[in-house]
């Protein structure tokens, strides 16, 4: 967000570039990698904890193959999958370190991400949940900050789930375990790494649900505006 | 506008047949394949050349170790080769050699041997845990003399994929000379069943497991793969796009 400068009356420039550019590219990135993902997943969909797994060994997991619908290829193959994983994986890895670069430069983490004095209190969390579960959006000034629930969440997907997902894609490949061996000691193997990469693909996608629902709960024309142009109208203190 | 769930499907449905459309497109597939090219030149950058893969402990070995791909060449030339313990079994080393070899199963055993706990990692995204006994590729290599323009070992194998089209792999000398680079003919302390590619099989343990061609017949050293099968330096490469560099 912006140090909000106004524009025209109730109007200010919210979002800087940077972060509108990296977040299309995300909408378009994490589309290709969960759907090629889900075809990969297709090839072998069962899931183990550990170094090793596969058929006779015992899995946590075990589904059905996803539906045509919603993998990339329509039709299972194993292959193309790949090639649309393997092309988006490293656009979207190098995206986000440039994106946490940048941020930390313009001091976007510093201003706008970084919890605030007070604001972990257990009453001011607490305040924040109610107001959540009432729609009780914020008006006038206080719309222009992050609230608490949101910069928790932005920073769990910025520097939590993101950098987990790139991690546990990397420990699944058998040249970068050769490169990082650090890395099957963090995740406590390849077979773990398979399995928290594909729970954590699925709480992107809950946090990519409650996204939607709260950009549409707030105005979706201004959100949505505000993240393409970067102009936001101030919602009007409540009466 | 009201979203119903049908509408939602038939959008994604609609950006995926397009995402379908574009993959079909050949200059997009160039684009789209030549990820390979990015992560074997950033995978090669970040190892030492000889940075090994991960060896494990006797007691994280599989219980069993699945065998995948062929289960049996079953071939005429094949099951005599088994009926007689393939004590007729040849591996023929050709190529861009100074001398050809031609080695059986018992002067194998009599080289140096390397054993090795390492992990077989499916393209399809399993993995097994087994021991391997087997010669250095190094050791054929240098026996044979390599001639100074090599570039890639292909791999000869006797199971046929249909049609009388034979299995085959190839690496390149960067994986060629790696210490854990092995012919093995020895699977968890026993000679290679026939499931997992008896009498000889190929591991180069820092890719993906249809590179670790199995039933080996014969090695070739060559300086392109332009030659071989369609080209792309292997049987899934050519036949199912299958990247050839299997490190990712």
């Amino acid at each position: 967000m912006d140090r909000p400068t106004p524009m025209e009356a109730g109007v200010v420039k919210r979002h800087r570039l940077s972060t509108r550019l990296w977040h299309w590219l995300n909408a378009l990135l994490l589309y290709v990698l969960f759907t090629s993902g889900l075809g990969i997943f297709n090839a072998h969909p069962r899931l183990y904890w550990g170094q090793y797994g596969a058929n006779f060994d015992v899995a946590w997991l075990t589904l059905e193959r996803f539906p045509g619908w919603i993998t990339l290829p329509g039709h299972y193959s194993l292959a193309l999958s790949r090639h649309w994983h393997l092309a988006a994986a490293p656009l979207f890895a190098f995206a986000l370190l440039a994106y946490m670069l940048w941020s930390l430069a313009n001091r976007h983490i510093a201003r706008d991400l970084a919890f605030r004095r007070g604001e972990l209190a257990p009453r001011h969390v607490w305040q924040d949940i109610k107001d959540h579960a009432r729609l009780r959006f914020p008006t006038g000034q206080a719309a222009l900050r992050y609230n608490v629930l949101q910069k928790a969440s932005y920073i769990g997907v910025i520097f939590v789930m993101l950098p987990v997902i790139i991690l546990t894609g990397l420990t699944m490949s058998p040249g970068m375990n050769a490169a990082w061996p650090w890395l099957l000691d963090l995740f406590g193997g390849r077979q773990s790494a398979r399995s928290i990469h594909f729970i954590t693909a699925f709480a992107l996608i809950a946090f990519f649900l409650v996204h939607i629902l709260m950009v549409v709960l707030a105005g979706p024309l201004n959100e949505v505006r505000s993240m393409i142009t970067g102009r936001y109208r101030v919602p009007e203190d409540r009466p | 506008m009201i979203l119903t769930r049908r509408h939602l499907l038939l959008g994604a449905t609609a950006t995926l047949s397009g995402c379908d459309r574009l993959a079909r497109n050949e200059s997009f597939r160039e684009t789209l394949f030549s990820a390979e090219n990015f992560h074997k030149w950033a995978q090669r950058g970040l190892m030492a050349p000889d940075a090994l893969a991960r060896e494990f402990r006797p007691d994280q070995i599989s219980p069993v170790f699945r065998a995948n791909g062929t289960a049996n060449p079953n071939t005429p030339a094949y099951k005599a080769l088994w009926r007689g313990g393939f004590a007729d079994w040849r591996l023929n080393v050709t190529g861009l050699v100074s001398r050809d070899l031609s080695l059986s199963l018992s002067q194998l055993r009599t080289l140096p041997h390397r054993e090795q706990i390492t992990r077989h990692d499916c393209v399809e995204g399993w993995s097994a845990i087994g021991k391997w006994r087997g010669v250095r590729l190094k050791t054929i290599l240098d026996g044979a003399g390599l001639r100074s323009n090599a570039r890639y070992i292909v791999f000869r194998c006797a199971d046929d994929m249909g049609g009388g089209r034979p299995y085959y792999e190839s690496i390149d000398l960067a994986d060629a000379f790696h210490p854990q680079t092995i012919l093995a003919f020895a699977l968890n302390d026993r000679p290679l069943s026939v499931a997992n590619g008896a009498p000889l099989r190929l591991r180069v343990e820092r890719q993906l497991g249809y590179k670790q061609a199995k039933y080996l017949m014969g090695i070739e050293a060559v300086d392109s793969l332009a030659a071989i099968g369609k080209g792309k330096g292997g049987f899934w490469e050519d036949h199912a796009d299958y990247d050839w560099y299997a490190g990712i």
